[in-house]
């Protein structure tokens, strides 16, 4: 008689089978490796390959007359690479161009994740997001066909409604705040009246201010519109929606709990938002700025067309009215002469800037990541 | 099955302007934002007689022109300077034995916004208002004005020639702005009152006013004769002598026939023999 057969279960695999998937397990996680590792690669080698065409240009005299000298000229005879002007000029257009984004991004992601109703934030979030999408040529354009000569054309007027429009909200704000901190102080907290009073004498003085604010600024004359203002509102517009979009993700990410607590403890939604809700996202919020700041300084487009181009300090330093020059714009301008064989110093000097933006953004990565460490160990996550 | 059969279709679709395409003539040509005009206008012509014939015609600038000529990206380099010595060796070390045709003589007029009453500078005076020794318009007889100066990028034709002849190579101010092509020096000196800027002849129309340089007026017969100071030859340059009877040849003596005449006096330049 024969022995019964073991009855085999479907689940398990013979040897054989179990060494192809093996196999095609190994294959698989290998191939995957591969692909994500190609960009990693990439960065490394654009890294590598930058280097390799910078260090020609570094020797003790060439480094220090690159980054103390403000004379740029390339193609006059002896040649002068003295860059400071083009880093400060980098340097002056981004730091504008985050004072525009970031208050206005921070204030627009509260307001979209806060306090507009859910249906009026279906539309607006699109909204914002298609600034994003506009190619930057078409911003540089606007910016050297219709804002420049505007400025030039009107530029006392512009300025007057700019002054306006931070103004006004911020007077406002200031107004409620300060009769409220009157009032207490003198001791009549909460009766309408004399908060009235206060609220009606110190809106006088603050609109007063303001009105002798923009007749100054109105009387202002500009020579040429394609300087550091027009770049620095422009690059502003084009950080916006990637500042409004990351801070409204950190601040969904606090969660209802933390929003319906603080309620739940009696508090305003203002205080929830300032005392609790923004210090929560501010992992997110930081990470949101810097991305910001590394969109302004890596700008070609809009730069090369509407900043001026020239070489040089502003007088004073703060003087936004200027036309200043940018590294992307240097890098973009003086790339047809300066060919690899017939202008060696010409040509390295480009990818020392080129080195100088890659540091800088390895920089702004670094200090990101370092503040969204240090957030989760002090949280204890 | 169906997968593969729309994505055969699209392969198949991709590939049909290639094979269309085979039996056509291409010419590509990169170079001067100054001859680019005067380029396109041949082209049309040329093409308009020579259905099969295709032309490109790109303005990254004479500098960027060059080395697409000597990295064999393009078959006509445009420039609006002649190339300089270390180009040409660089172009024997690649095996390309560069080869000039002058095309067409340019004048480079001065613009000045319309409203601007000067009529006439010096040649020192130019030169002293681009080292920006001279800063206000009312220096040399106009309003009370900063002077705002505009100059072409370094990578051009046209700032190589005004280097040459107007600066005689010293340096400019560093307040000078730059800016990448004739057109966008024609749109800033139109919008802005207080700015001097310098062009190609074909770029001066009613919207921008153009001066007398030691009182000559930029134009054609000035231009030709001499007396005009700051005028130049305009450049085609090929890899070798083109075969006698290839449409290259055909194309690049386009310059020498009367129709090449007209349509180079059309554009603003002055035609040669």
């Amino acid at each position: 008689m024969t022995p019964p057969q073991v009855k085999r279960s479907g689940l398990l695999l013979s040897a054989g089978a179990q060494r192809r998937q093996r196999v095609a397990c190994m294959l698989g996680r290998g191939f995957l490796f591969a692909v994500a590792s190609v960009s990693a690669v990439a960065v490394l080698f654009i890294f590598v390959y930058i280097v390799r065409d910078a260090v020609p240009f570094f020797s003790w005299e060439r480094l220090r007359e690159f980054f103390t000298s403000t004379r740029w000229y390339p193609s006059g005879s002896p040649p002068e690479f003295g860059a400071l002007a083009i880093i400060y000029g980098s340097a002056m257009v981004t730091v504008g161009a985050v004072v525009v984004a970031v208050p206005l991004g921070i204030a627009a992601a509260v307001c979209l994740s806060d306090v507009l109703p859910f249906g009026a934030r279906q539309i607006v979030k699109p909204v914002i997001e298609i600034l994003a999408a506009i190619p930057s040529v078409a911003y540089g354009f606007f910016a050297l066909v219709v804002f420049a000569p505007l400025l030039q054309e009107h530029g006392g007027r512009v300025l007057a409604v700019m002054v306006w429009l931070l103004g006004l909200p911020l007077t406002a704000l200031a107004v409620l705040v300060l009769s409220d901190m009157l009032a207490r102080l003198l001791g009549r907290h909460g009766q309408k009246g004399p908060q009235g009073v206060f609220a009606a004498m110190l809106g006088c003085l603050f609109i007063g201010v303001l009105i002798w604010l923009s007749r100054r600024a109105a009387a202002m004359h500009i020579d040429s519109g394609t300087n550091a203002l027009n770049v620095a509102l422009i690059l502003g517009i084009m950080a916006l929606p990637t500042v409004v979009s990351v801070s409204e993700d950190a601040l969904q990410a606090a969660g209802r709990e933390l929003r319906e607590g603080s309620y739940a403890l009696g508090a305003t939604r203002a205080e929830t938002l300032l005392n609790v809700i923004v210090p929560a996202a501010s992992g997110g919020i930081s990470a949101a700025v810097i991305l910001g700041f590394m969109r302004a300084i890596g700008e070609t487009m809009v730069v090369w067309m509407a900043s001026g181009n020239a070489a040089q300090l502003p007088q004073p330093l703060y003087n936004f009215f200027m036309p200043v020059r940018t590294l992307t714009a240097t890098i973009a301008g003086d790339m047809g002469e300066a060919d690899h064989v017939t202008g060696s110093a010409r040509y390295h000097v480009l990818f020392v800037m080129a080195l100088v933006l890659l540091l800088i953004s390895f920089a702004c990565n670094s200090v990101s990541e370092w503040i969204i460490w240090r957030r989760r160990k002090r949280l204890g996550v | 099955m169906k997968r593969y059969v729309v994505s055969g279709t699209m392969a198949a679709l991709l590939a049909l302007p290639q094979i269309v395409g085979a039996g056509e003539t291409k010419l590509v040509l990169d170079g001067s934002t100054t001859v680019g005009p005067l380029a396109k206008a041949f082209a049309e012509y040329f093409m308009q007689q020579n259905p099969g014939v295709k032309i490109s015609v790109s303005e990254s600038g004479s500098g960027n022109g060059a080395k697409s000529l000597l990295n064999g990206t393009c078959d006509i380099a445009t420039m609006s300077r002649a190339m300089k010595p270390e180009e040409v060796a660089a172009a024997a070390t690649k095996g390309v034995n560069v080869v000039a045709h002058v095309v067409a003589v340019d004048a480079l007029p001065v613009l000045v916004h319309p409203s601007n009453p000067v009529e006439n500078l010096t040649m020192q005076q130019l030169k002293d208002i681009y080292l920006g020794t001279i800063t206000n318009w009312k220096e040399v007889g106009g309003p009370n004005l900063r002077i705002v100066k505009i100059s072409r990028d370094t990578n051009s034709g046209t700032y190589e020639c005004f280097e040459e002849l107007v600066m005689n190579k010293e340096k400019m101010a560093n307040d000078v702005e730059y800016v990448g092509s004739n057109g966008a020096v024609r749109q800033r000196v139109m919008s802005t009152r207080g700015a001097i800027g310098y062009a190609g002849l074909a770029f001066v129309d009613r919207k921008v006013k153009a001066l007398k340089i030691n009182g000559v007026a930029p134009c054609a017969v000035t231009a030709r004769n001499k007396t005009y100071p700051i005028a130049r030859p305009l450049y085609m340059y090929t890899n070798g002598e083109p075969k006698k009877g290839s449409t290259l040849e055909r194309f690049i003596h386009l310059y020498k026939t009367k129709k090449g005449h007209e349509l180079v006096e059309e554009i603003g330049f002055v035609p040669v023999e």
